[in-house]
């Protein structure tokens, strides 16, 4: 028997999304490509300040493919970063003691939440809600005052430029510009390639995906539904973190609106990069693009210069909208097709 | 152990509370042979499969398998299959978002320096797939496929996990005829392996067409076990339904007849895709119409069809003479029809809600959101309706969920005697019921149609609809084949069951 | 005898009614605060108004409890709650202040519509999100969450818009009436108006709910959908009100919000609003899985979450620290409602009884 079409619903919203991605670059090029958008470096620059975001999105990715969703990811970065600051500047701690007690916080926070979603099976949302709410006010228990980072190994650390070979070009003095990139950036991607290994070659990352195409039938195959969804959140509470200590570095302060509405635009990435809400599919690379598309709207309302900042995160949310009306009517075809 | 035999199961009893479910049944499997398990509703098919692979335990009785010397008790699926026994189900319990290759493979992924092996994988399962003559690509995501083929691929998990006893648990429910004819030429290929497969469906020409030997539950009873060719349609028909009339005196009297001329419902044409073909249907006012026919024959099917509870997508229909449209079900309660769905946790009760509130709720939805019927006429309805259908309880304020079964019936009955329909839809409504309700029920329905409505009565038990019904219109694998109106006996209706060559 | 027996039935009457525990609730939370500063309970008079906690509880109440009313329906009926309320208020609070002064003004002292006319426009911002939220969840079939997450975001920002990014001030003295006193002539009314506008809201809800199948609708479809849909029931128009009728609630408590700071603060109007409203609800003793709800519960929920607000800046704890405890609190709440932990509870008490028994037969 021939098979089916191999190009389905979900190879489509990929698609759109690369397209979308280009076609919104093309046009800041096109529009802000005197004010110097089309540079290489500004596209590097769209990486570093998204770096965080993309660590967060990763995890954020693996927790929607078990059919679930977290959104106190963006309440725990700023958790991360009031740690951070607060520890080093306030505790004295050494950078290196700080980022293993916010990585910790990581786990604990997602081994709480993990349990009560993955073995008691309460709904995902309400948990992660609570936890939103949670860590936003434990970082106004630790302090209301905004931090700044002044700790020399860390500050050491947030400006490392690392020259790319290529793309470079020479400036108006006749002096040549590297394009560079930062240590963020090389972590995050670390981050998306051992995501990408873990969820394509691993029997968890396997297991995450067979949980969200269907429970019952994963269970029936001999796989522990139960600690694969405890796992996912776990695993999304520690990427967080690592997200968190990304974003620190680019801030350098810690205070209780850091990171206000992160959780929207992980989710946002996530859902452009063609991870259904419904589960079962999704992959980082969809999502580093998602990553890429809205830091693409934040840097065009920033070029701009006269809007709002708020229209960057309206763009976010009737993309998001968009994409999820999409997958909505994917599936009631779907549904219908089956009927 | 016997030679050739793969799986013996001698005397099992299961009890569930208040049911007897099996009764000290035995079954026997041989190498290489394809088994059927036939029995109608509650005959404790399912629960003895169940058994077997560990979803429920048994009180008494023993299994064995080949290869296992002492008896054995299975606590999980898992365990089962450890054991040799896999099962496929109806719906296929396989992951539609995964590709084929990590279906097959799923917990016991081929490695290589710890990460997951896929060029391995997806040559393994490409050999297995091709092995077994499916011919799909294994790299392809299985949602691709249509659902012939992933039950396919499910048979061929089970097989590669080495097993010896196969259970196909109406596998063919939803494919077509020449995807059935594709299964059926897997099933002989791993008949010829030596794998001994248990077939349980409700398509008699599929038994026929592929089935060894059968063996006939009815109501948690062993009645035999029998060679395909020594057990002719008609009496396996007999033997499912049981001939025993209980002795209940008759409900209706020959002469009593109350049929007008005038005609409710004609339809025409009428279909569903995949559930039932196109049909046309009579129904005079004052009638009582039978629908009968196996399980999963489309008798439901059809009745949900002019109810509106599965749109129909083709087809007339015409009440009290003029055309209408339904789209939905309260398009047809407004033209005074009411249906009783068969089941009745999933589409039948509210469960958190009152008795008062279940009987009232579908009379409400006829009149409106904005005409609340007020609390008085309420506890009036709800009194009158729980005195009249006998509804044990000690109030009306007794959420619906703490009521027997049997009871929770009479109240959805009750909530549709409320709407004082005209047509109403009975799927079902004596089932799991003891025996005092079900005639109760029964004397109800022939009250009705005395009363001039018109009732379709769905029922697994043939002697409750000869007792009751004025015209049987039988029904087989989806599809409506004849209409009995005279000589109403089990004889005939069972003849036109079995359908085929019945003599064979 | 008879008399104890009266007494018992009473007694239980009492503790198997639907608002027992939440009452039960709100009591604890006064009691601790009568301990620690007795003067809790004192109301007095200042000029020509009342004052005291317990009033300032209820009118700080008020839009929680009108919040209450929708997200109470809106879990019922699809076991989902509207994350998008506490910015859809912002957003409602914009609208109808811009709409009263016009857009880019910063400060004014004089309208360029009657008062009446910006409460509708904010009220009906809120309709419409409401219309958006049902459409995505009813009819598209997204989950509750995360189609209100959408304007969860997007209000705030698109309030901010509206009111050209700055706080919008109405200077204009009736502004100010529906969120704290209402004045006519020299006569002030002593008791605070957003008392008012919540009782007049929730008497609304109730009679709706009782005097319409709509409330026996709603428990019906969120029970179950399928049997809902046989018996006649347009499911999908239920949830769709629902959620209309919670945007509804979220726009009264918008322009309420922002008449009491007599402007439009899109960044902190209704902040962190939706976390008390989603509280309340559970307070109440509804679950969060739908199905059968109280309304009473979830309103004396709504003022038990402003005590304990209340509470525990009284205590020293800052604003922005509150939400610690209240995460704990709905934490606790999820987890005793949920199966798996009632299935333990459960068998505990069968393995108890069991157990007990088993001693009195060796007796």
């Amino acid at each position: 028997m021939k098979k089916k079409a191999n190009f389905n619903g979900n190879n489509l919203l990929l698609v759109i999304t690369i397209v979308l991605f280009v076609v919104m670059y093309a046009i800041g090029c096109i529009v802000y490509g005197s004010k110097g958008f089309s540079q290489f470096q500004s596209f590097l620059n769209i990486l570093i300040g998204n770096a965080g975001l993309i660590c967060v999105t990763c995890g954020m990715t693996c927790v929607m493919i078990t059919g679930g969703i977290d959104i106190s990811v963006g309440s725990l970065v700023g958790l991360d970063c009031m740690i951070l600051a607060y520890g080093m500047e306030k505790l004295h701690w050494s950078a290196i003691t700080a980022v293993i007690v916010v990585l910790i916080v990581g786990i604990v926070f997602g081994v709480v939440q993990g349990f009560l979603i993955g073995i008691l099976g309460i709904q995902p949302f309400i948990i992660t809600m609570a936890g939103l709410f949670f860590a936003r006010g434990m970082c106004a228990v630790i302090t209301t005052e905004m931090v700044n980072v002044a700790n020399e190994t860390f500050k050491k650390w947030a400006t490392i430029k690392i020259n790319l070979p290529f793309g470079g070009y020479v400036n108006r003095r006749g002096i040549y510009m590297a394009p560079y990139i930062r240590i963020t950036v090389v972590i995050a991607l670390i981050v998306v390639a051992l995501t990408f290994i873990l969820l394509k070659f691993t029997k968890f990352g396997r297991s995450l995906y067979a949980v969200g195409g269907n429970e019952t039938s994963a269970k029936l195959m001999g796989l522990n539904v139960k600690m694969t969804k405890m796992k996912a959140y776990i695993l999304s509470s520690f990427l967080c973190s690592i997200g968190g200590i990304l974003f620190c570095m680019n801030s350098m302060t810690g205070s209780v609106a850091q990171a206000k509405g992160l959780e929207m635009e992980a989710i946002a990435s996530a859902v452009i990069g063609g991870t259904l809400l419904t589960g079962g599919v999704g992959n980082v690379i969809g999502s580093l693009f998602g990553v890429l598309i809205t830091g693409t709207i934040d840097a065009l309302v920033q070029f701009n210069g006269k809007l709002l900042s708020s229209w960057s995160s309206i763009a976010v949310s009737v993309l998001l909208c968009f994409f999820i009306i999409l997958q909505a009517i994917f599936a009631l075809i779907k549904e219908r097709n089956k009927a | 152990m016997e030679n050739g035999v793969v799986l013996t199961m001698r005397g099992i009893t299961k009890t569930f509370p208040g049911v007897k479910a099996l009764g000290g049944v035995d079954f026997t499997l041989r190498k290489g042979e394809i088994h059927a398990l036939m029995g109608e509703n509650g005959a404790g098919k399912s629960t003895l499969i169940k058994v077997l692979t560990g979803v429920y335990d048994f009180e008494n009785g023993e299994i064995h398998v080949e290869g296992i010397d002492s008896p054995i008790i299975n606590h999980s699926t898992q365990e089962a299959q450890n054991r040799g026994i896999s099962t496929v189900y109806q719906e296929v319990n396989l992951c539609p978002n995964l590709t084929v290759a990590e279906n097959l493979f799923i917990g016991r992924e081929p490695k290589k320096f710890g990460l997951i092996d896929w060029k391995t994988m997806n040559k393994k399962a490409q050999q297995i797939i091709d092995d077994l003559d499916i011919g799909i690509d294994v790299t392809v995501t299985l949602e691709n496929y249509s659902v012939a083929l992933q039950q396919m691929v499910a048979i061929a998990r089970a097989v590669d996990m080495e097993s010896k006893v196969l259970i196909l648990d109406e596998p063919t429910s939803s494919l077509d005829d020449n995807e059935v004819e594709k299964l059926f030429g897997m099933m002989n290929r791993l008949k010829e392996q030596g794998v001994g497969i248990i077939f349980v469906t409700h398509f008699l020409e599929q038994v026929y067409a592929v089935c060894d030997r059968i063996t006939v539950l009815r109501n948690g009873e062993l009645v035999g076990e029998y060679p395909i060719a020594e057990l002719p349609r008609v009496e396996l028909v007999a033997k499912m339904m049981g001939k025993n009339f209980d002795d209940l005196a008759s409900i209706k009297d020959a002469d009593d007849t109350c049929i007008k001329d005038e005609l409710i419902i004609d339809a025409n044409g009428l279909s569903h895709k995949g559930k039932i073909k196109p049909f046309d249907l009579e129904i005079h006012k004052g009638e009582v119409i039978g629908l009968t026919g196996l399980l999963g024959s489309g008798r439901s099917e059809l009745a949900r069809a002019i109810y509106g509870a599965d749109k129909a997508q083709t087809g007339t229909l015409k009440v009290n003479g003029k055309e209408v449209k339904i789209n939905a079900p309260i398009d047809a309660m407004k033209l005074g029809m009411g249906f009783l769905p068969d089941d009745r946790k999933a589409e039948g009760v509210i469960a958190d809600l009152s008795i008062r509130e279940n009987i009232i709720l579908a009379l409400q939805a006829k009149r409106g959101v904005f005409k609340l019927i007020p609390r008085k006429e309420q506890e009036r309805l709800a009194e009158k309706y729980i005195k009249e259908i006998q509804v044990k309880t000690a109030s009306m304020e007794t959420p619906i969920s703490q009521l027997s079964g049997g009871n929770q019936q009479k109240v959805i009955i009750g909530r549709w005697l409320a709407t004082n329909p005209d047509f109403l839809i009975l799927d079902e409504p004596t089932r799991g019921i003891d025996i005092g309700t079900k005639t109760e029920i029964q004397k109800l329905v022939v009250k009705l149609a005395k009363e001039g409505k018109s009732v379709i009565f769905i029922s697994s038990e043939i002697e409750e609809m000869i007792r009751t019904c004025d015209r049987m219109v039988v029904l087989r694998d989806g599809m409506k084949v004849g209409e009995i109106s005279e000589d109403i006996t089990q004889a005939t209706i069972m003849k036109a069951i079995a359908g085929g060559d019945s003599n064979e | 005898m008879s008399k104890s027996a009266n007494g018992d039935s009473f007694i239980k009457k009492l503790t198997g009614s639907k608002v027992f525990l939440p009452l039960v609730c709100l009591f604890l939370v006064i009691l601790i605060n009568v301990i620690k500063s007795p003067s809790f309970l004192q109301i007095s008079i200042n000029n020509g108004v009342l004052y005291g906690r317990l009033i300032d509880i209820a009118n700080r109440g008020s839009e929680i409890a009108i919040l209450a009313i929708g997200m109470t329906l809106t879990i019922a009926v699809s076991a989902g709650t509207d994350i998008s309320v506490g910015s859809v208020m912002a957003l409602c609070a914009s609208c109808c202040c811009t709409t009263l002064v016009g857009y880019g003004v910063a400060s004014a002292n004089k309208l360029n519509y009657p008062i009446f006319i910006g409460v509708i426009v904010g009220i009906f911002v809120g309709a419409v999100c409401g219309c958006f939220n049902g459409f995505m969840v009813a009819r598209l079939k997204v989950q509750p969450m995360v189609a209100t997450l959408v304007l969860y975001t997007a209000a705030r920002a698109i309030g901010l818009l509206v009111s050209n990014n700055q706080n919008t001030y109405v200077r204009v003295e009736e502004y100010k009436y529906l969120g704290n006193f209402i004045k006519i002539g020299k006569w002030e009314c002593p008791i605070p108006t957003p008392i008012f506008v919540a009782i007049i809201c929730v008497a609304l809800a109730t009679l709706f709910l009782k005097k319409t199948a709509l409330g026996m609708y709603i428990q019906s479809v969120g029970i179950n959908k399928n049997a809902s849909r046989i018996l006649g029931i347009n499911s999908v128009l239920i949830i769709f009100v629902c959620y209309v009728i919670c945007g509804l609630c979220a726009g009264v408590a918008g322009t309420v919000a922002s008449s009491r700071i007599y402007s439009a603060d899109s960044n902190n109007i209704g902040l962190n609003f939706e976390m008390d409203a989603i509280l309340a609800v559970a307070l109440g003793g509804n679950s969060l899985a739908g199905g059968k709800f109280s309304l009473a519960g979830s309103i004396i929920g709504a003022y038990t979450i402003q005590a304990l607000t209340t509470t525990l800046l009284a205590f020293g704890v800052k604003t922005e620290q509150a939400p610690v405890v209240k995460a704990i609190v709905i934490v606790l709440i999820v987890v005793i409602q949920a199966p798996a932990v009632q299935n333990y509870i459960k068998n505990r008490k069968a393995r108890k009884i069991s157990a007990g028994g088993g001693e009195a037969v060796a007796k």
